[in-house]
């Protein structure tokens, strides 16, 4: 199951949700805001995600982990919105959690999930400078190689 | 490029989303591919993001550049996507 939420995310209250008498392991990802990126302080991170199709991507996610790495029970959430650095009722930016037989899945699933949704999903991270700056994480390098 | 004009409505999000100054625009072009849609919108909005690293979706379903376009067609231009 995957899902985009504007709220904050309770790591605990997911972990819960994937209880399964199955389980022997239990691995989990949280993906935190920082307060640096390149050498510049980042004081906000803006997320913004095209839902429809992160849905629809994300359960393929899943469904590839499961078909590599048989699991019991996957879940990933992801903000989006404002998150302020710093504010530790909103520091995980995405959370990854697989419950399976042995552990070797657990993590294996989880590593997965995390690196496909990273390059898959149509999300999309700004960071605020400190200097009042911002710029979209990926973006702007891009668009700064085209000009050449 | 040759061939009838096609309405197709364009959909931009985020760094694209605020180079062109809108969300969404409904155009007539001459285009066959969604490679074809992300040329002419960028000449149009003066972006520099070259096609590599973007992803496109036509009709909310992930495409390819080669992917052809019909009249009527929603097509996505994606960005560098940068979750987690």
């Amino acid at each position: 199951m995957i899902e985009v939420t504007s709220a904050v995310i309770d790591a605990e209250k997911l972990k819960r949700a994937l209880c399964n008498a199955g389980a022997g392991g239990f691995c989990s990802f949280e993906g935190w805001v920082r307060n640096e990126n390149d050498g510049r302080s980042v004081k906000r991170l803006e997320y913004e995600a095209y839902e429809p199709l992160v849905l629809a991507e994300g359960k393929k996610v899943l469904a590839e982990a499961q078909q590599k790495f048989p699991y019991l029970e996957a879940r990933c959430v992801h903000r989006t919105g404002l998150l302020e650095i710093g504010d530790m009722a909103v520091w995980v930016a995405v959370w990854v959690g697989v419950a399976s037989a042995h552990r070797d899945e657990a993590f294996k699933a989880c590593r997965y999930i995390i690196d496909e949704l990273k390059v898959r999903l149509p999300i999309w991270k700004k960071e605020h400078y400190s200097d009042g700056d911002s710029g979209w994480v990926n973006c702007e390098r891009c668009a700064a190689h085209g000009q050449h | 490029m040759s061939g009838p004009v096609k309405t197709i409505t364009v959909r931009y999000f985020a760094m694209f989303r605020e180079h062109a100054g809108l969300g969404e625009e409904t155009l007539s072009l001459n285009v066959a591919t969604a490679k074809d849609v992300f040329e002419q919108t960028r000449l149009r909005h003066g972006s520099k993001e070259p096609n590599g690293h973007c992803k496109v979706a036509i009709n909310d379903e992930m495409a390819d550049w080669s992917s052809s376009v019909n009249d009527g067609d929603t097509v996505l231009l994606f960005p560098p996507v940068a979750g987690g």
